[in-house]
């Protein structure tokens, strides 16, 4: 066993077991602290796969995470007040099944990703940044100046929504199903790490023109990866607005962007669990010195600022060493 | 005569006032090594960008096996065929030196958008990429990283990355650069038998290993082929003496 694996063992091991000691000692708040960190991490395991195995550094999947939100606010909603979504030409019901929801996100995340990614993925480096900003910051303003659904304010879904066979209410089980979540999106991502797509997309994030020369095309690599990407993220907006019972168009603002890549980047950019550890170590810190000081920034932002001056490969790189190719 | 494997027809490409390709024609037949000389800035680079498929000629088309694929990008020529090996090592770092054998035999298959399966689990991927390693002599250093070869072994496995390819034609850019005497050797013994499987258009600076293996030779200058010819044509021919070879000892 590497020191990789056995890291991966040890991190969601103990995301499992805080929970679970706070529920046995009747600490909601710490359940839903846990709750957070592991909703995050999905969002940054699915940034990683563009970002990590792509290289394709996205300043705008916060569009994901905010349309994975808006798409359980809205459903939910609609589903609340008793009103269809829409009439006309065929009458669509808003719903309160998390299941359905899901795959609503992860569809609406997937054709934003195909449109954004097909025309970001024309440029390169820091044209690609601005650009994939560009697209977020669109949305991001046009969730604020949208009145239907709550615009600048938000909007607010009373209950929860429902999984078959849990009471999502309970924390300790909303958590255990954001977890069930997380540990199958790291299982795919993990394979797809492997797999052929995986191998090609790693080559085209070293050296395209040696994945020109062998035959294939990087542009439809790093489109396929970015919506890949984009889906992941989506779904956990629409876990994190669930948790929260609200949704705004601060789900769709940069900050939120640069967190979900802060997660990567305190983990180690292009290891499959990296993200985990960074958003778990990213809400301890908000919870811990939070408590300290409201500018409780400037101290993530110094730690951010070492990590990327001394420890490049993150968490992950400290303590796992160098990356060990894989046969 | 049998059909040329690969086909330059009137090629001109210029960048601004500078002529970088003068209408060159050359062809590469089954079996044979064709190698391409000229002293630096002689337009090579430029040539095998426009063979491969990074630049586009202003005139003139690229045949290979009959096909037309002046148009093609470089992908679609790699799979109709081209096998390239680059000047400067093109080949992930971080990969192990397998891994990046193995991904030269996965370009070649296709089946990429495969997400789940390990790919290095996969055999015939992996019996092809290791065959590749033993003939260039890597197959040793199969668990080493990339980052980590020496130069002369990035070289090997350059060629190595285009054995997996199953290429029709071989365009090989200064395979040579920076081995030492021995490796040198080796690789040119290799090219030697090489030839059968594939014919290879090969830019080189290593003179002696030009003379030694080409069978023909063509000799670029100011992006205009000034002689082609058998290696006793192109030493006896005055002006590649006086302009190319002159400076040196003639092999």
């Amino acid at each position: 066993m590497t020191r990789e694996t056995a890291l991966n063992i040890v991190l969601m091991a103990v995301l499992l077991a805080v929970p679970l000691a706070a529920w046995s000692l009747d600490e909601p708040f710490v359940i839903t602290l846990a709750t957070r960190a592991a909703i995050l991490a999905i969002a940054g395991v699915g940034l990683n796969v563009a970002l990590g195995l792509g290289g394709l550094v996205s300043f705008g999947h916060a569009v994901f995470f905010g349309l994975g939100g808006y798409a359980m606010g809205i459903l939910a909603h609609h589903a609340q007040t008793y009103t269809p979504l829409m009439t006309a030409p065929f009458t669509i019901d808003g719903t309160t099944s998390m299941p359905v929801i899901w795959l609503v996100a992860i569809g609406v995340s997937v054709l934003a990703a195909l449109a954004i990614g097909a025309l970001s993925l024309r440029t390169t480096g820091v044209y690609f940044i601005m650009i994939t900003l560009a697209f977020a910051q669109m949305v991001y303003y046009f969730a604020i100046s949208w009145p239907a659904y709550g615009g600048e304010d938000g909007l607010s879904v009373y209950v929860r929504n429902g999984f078959p066979g849990l009471n999502t209410m309970d924390p300790i089980q909303y958590f255990s199903l954001c977890y069930g979540v997380l540990a199958l999106v790291l299982l795919g991502v993990s394979r797809l790490a492997r797999s052929p797509f995986g191998l090609m997309l790693q080559a085209a994030r070293q050296d395209p023109e040696r994945v020109e020369a062998i035959g294939q095309t990087p542009y439809r690599l790093y489109l396929t990866a970015f919506v890949i990407s984009g889906a992941i993220t989506g779904l956990s907006g629409a876990l994190f607005a669930d948790l929260n019972r609200f949704v705004s168009p601060t789900m769709l603002s940069w900050h939120m962007s640069g967190e979900i890549m802060i997660f990567v980047i305190l983990g180690g950019v292009g290891r499959v669990f990296g993200p985990v550890a960074g958003a778990a170590l990213f809400i301890l810190l908000e919870h811990l010195l939070g408590g300290l000081s409201a500018y409780w920034h400037v101290y993530l932002g110094a730690m951010l600022l070492g990590v990327v001056l001394f420890a490049r490969g993150g968490l992950y790189g400290l303590l796992a060493g160098r990356e060990v190719a894989h046969d | 005569m049998t059909e040329p494997a690969l086909a330059v027809d009137g090629v001109t490409k210029s960048f601004g006032g500078l002529i970088a390709s003068k209408d060159i024609s050359l062809d590469l037949r089954p079996g044979e090594i064709h190698a391409l000389i000229g002293p630096n800035g002689a337009g090579k680079s430029t040539l095998i960008a426009q063979i491969a498929g990074g630049l586009r000629p202003d005139t003139g088309r690229i045949w290979l096996e009959g096909r037309d694929v002046t148009g093609l990008p470089t992908a679609e020529r790699a799979r109709l065929g081209m096998g390239r090996t680059f000047q400067i090592s093109s080949l992930a770092m971080e990969f192990t030196v397998l891994q990046n054998a193995v991904l030269g035999a996965l370009g070649q298959r296709g089946r990429v958008f495969r997400f789940w399966r390990p790919v290095m689990r996969e055999s015939d991927l992996l019996s092809r990429a290791e065959a590749a390693l033993e003939q260039v002599g890597l197959a040793e250093f199969r668990a080493v990283r990339t980052g980590d070869l020496s130069h002369g072994q990035r070289r090997q496995l350059e060629v190595a990355v285009a054995l997996t390819l199953e290429p029709h034609v071989f365009l090989m850019d200064e395979p040579m650069a920076g081995l030492g005497a021995e490796a040198s050797r080796q690789l040119m013994g290799f090219l030697d038998r090489l030839r059968d499987r594939a014919p290879i258009l090969l830019v080189e600076h290593d003179m002696d290993a030009v003379f030694a293996l080409a069978d023909r030779i063509s000799v670029l200058v100011y992006g205009e082929i000034i002689a082609t010819g058998t290696a006793d044509e192109i030493r006896a021919d005055p002006r590649v003496r006086s302009v190319y070879l002159g400076a040196e000892s003639t092999p």
